[in-house]
């Protein structure tokens, strides 16, 4: 049960996008067609899952040293060389996912839902020590899920918008971020189905 | 002359290429902060600060980093940076380091200062990538203090509202915080003034551009009725010419 509202939470009532703003670079950049969206989300899906493993390693090593200070920095280089090293094991075994995610796995490194998703495993959900490392987890896959979501309801509207007259200065990202508004209204009602902060308080009730 | 490009640089990046409504880049911030005026104003200058030392930084760095490694180098610049910022903040100004959260370590990923490291600073002088940070910086600050204004005014009813230290200030619109639509405080709200903003300032350049261009098609057209008029002119004076020429002969033959 624990672990059920942990997923429902990352998927729908904080989407990582639609209601906290992380990855809205790519949200909004790589959304025009829904296969692109697609193979952006997997991506941002699966760095995410792994990465908040081995952050939640960095983070105790961190810790044991007393430089929790140095977390941002370390975090980011971690990133850079997980996704790297990523995009390397891919290539080499698995060919036919590396050319799917194609130009979308570098780009990962700067989009902040990375980022974001590990510094809230060990900081945000106000649980000293953090999230525990199969929580974490979790939390990092179904948040990318969450982010696959929005983004493949994004370039849907956007595929369907191409073909409508708009007015000219709404054209481009004025009216994508309309759609996304709308959008993120929708996702406000998850809000009932769980309290942000009930989901989380009841893992560690 | 030389002065003239220095102010372009600063411009540019607060008007030809504001970060947030003409380049789209950093949104995560810009989106997530700007609840209110004070939070877009803190998290501009937080910005704005690293941005400037980080172009500083890589520009003085340009030719000592090797082309193959330089964007990890740029990230672990900026990183640097940004838990110097971090910890200042969290000593003196507390309120604005927990009102950022985790939006303040996140600026090691706002695209905005990767961006002009990479475009600006690592092929420019030291002086003038400062500029451009500097002018980057203040247009990504006006429009977040921008939206965070409208946000929290229909949101909240309030204006600039704030705490530094042990000062509060900022104004409360009493009638109007009872009639408050919280929408523009949710992140629904935040797309849609964002949306509605960037329309309004595609509007406005398309006017603008649209104003020039009639004014240089009417500049050209005064210029063609001048070249007709000054031709008309030539034509008149070649036929006065040929008239007086006529009228001269037939003088002469007159005379004759």
């Amino acid at each position: 049960m624990e672990y059920f509202l942990l997923i429902i939470g990352a998927m729908f009532t904080n989407n990582f996008v639609l209601s906290q703003f992380l990855g809205c670079c790519p949200f909004l950049g790589v959304s025009k067609k829904t296969d692109t969206a697609l193979g952006m989300g997997l991506a941002v899906t699966f760095v995410m899952g792994v990465a908040s493993i081995i952050t939640w390693c960095v983070q105790k090593v961190l810790v044991l040293l007393g430089v929790e200070y140095l977390q941002t920095i370390a975090f980011i280089l971690v990133i850079a060389a997980l996704v790297q090293l990523i995009e390397m094991v891919l290539k080499k075994y698995m060919p036919s996912l590396y050319s799917a995610l194609g130009v979308y796995l570098p780009l990962i490194t700067t989009n902040c839902a990375v980022l974001g998703v590990a510094i809230l495993n060990i900081d945000t959900y106000g649980v000293a020590g953090g999230l525990s490392l199969l929580q974490s987890f979790l939390n990092g896959v179904f948040s990318g899920v969450g982010f696959l979501i929005a983004i493949l309801l994004l370039a849907g509207v956007r595929e369907k918008m191409d073909q409508d007259s708009i007015p000219k200065p709404f054209r481009g990202f004025p009216i994508t971020l309309i759609a996304a508004s709308i959008l993120s209204m929708a996702f406000v009602a998850f809000g009932g189905l769980i309290s942000s902060s009930g989901a989380i308080s009841l893992l560690f009730n | 002359m030389k002065r003239n490009s220095k102010l372009q640089i600063i411009s540019n990046g607060i008007f030809a290429q504001n970060p947030t409504f003409r380049l789209v880049l950093g949104m995560c911030p810009t989106l997530a902060i700007t609840t209110s005026a004070f939070n877009g104003l803190g998290m501009g200058i937080a910005a704005t600060l690293v941005l400037i030392c980080s172009n500083a930084l890589v520009s003085l760095l340009r030719k000592v980093i090797p082309d193959k490694v330089r964007i990890p180098a740029y990230v672990l610049i900026i990183a640097t940076l940004v838990t110097l910022l971090e910890m200042v903040l969290k000593k003196f100004v507390p309120t604005l380091y927990s009102a950022l959260g985790i939006y303040l370590p996140l600026i090691v990923v706002n695209c905005i200062i990767l961006a002009r490291a990479e475009a600006f600073a690592s092929s420019n002088k030291v002086g003038d990538s400062i500029l451009d940070g500097l002018g980057m910086g203040l247009g990504f600050t006006l429009a977040l203090t921008l939206i965070g204004f409208i946000r929290e005014l229909l949101g909240n009813g309030t204006i600039f509202a704030g705490t530094l230290g042990s000062l509060s200030f900022g104004l409360s619109l009493g009638a109007a915080s009872n009639y408050s639509l919280k929408f523009f405080v949710l992140p629904a709200g935040g797309f849609m003034t964002l949306g509605l903003l960037m329309a309004a300032v595609n509007a406005i350049t398309d006017h603008r551009a649209k104003k020039k261009q009639a004014k240089a098609e009417q500049s050209a057209k005064h210029i063609d009725d001048a070249k007709a008029e000054l031709d008309t002119a030539t034509e008149n004076k070649t036929t006065t010419e040929n008239g007086a020429n006529v009228s001269a002969a037939a003088n002469e033959g007159g005379a004759n």
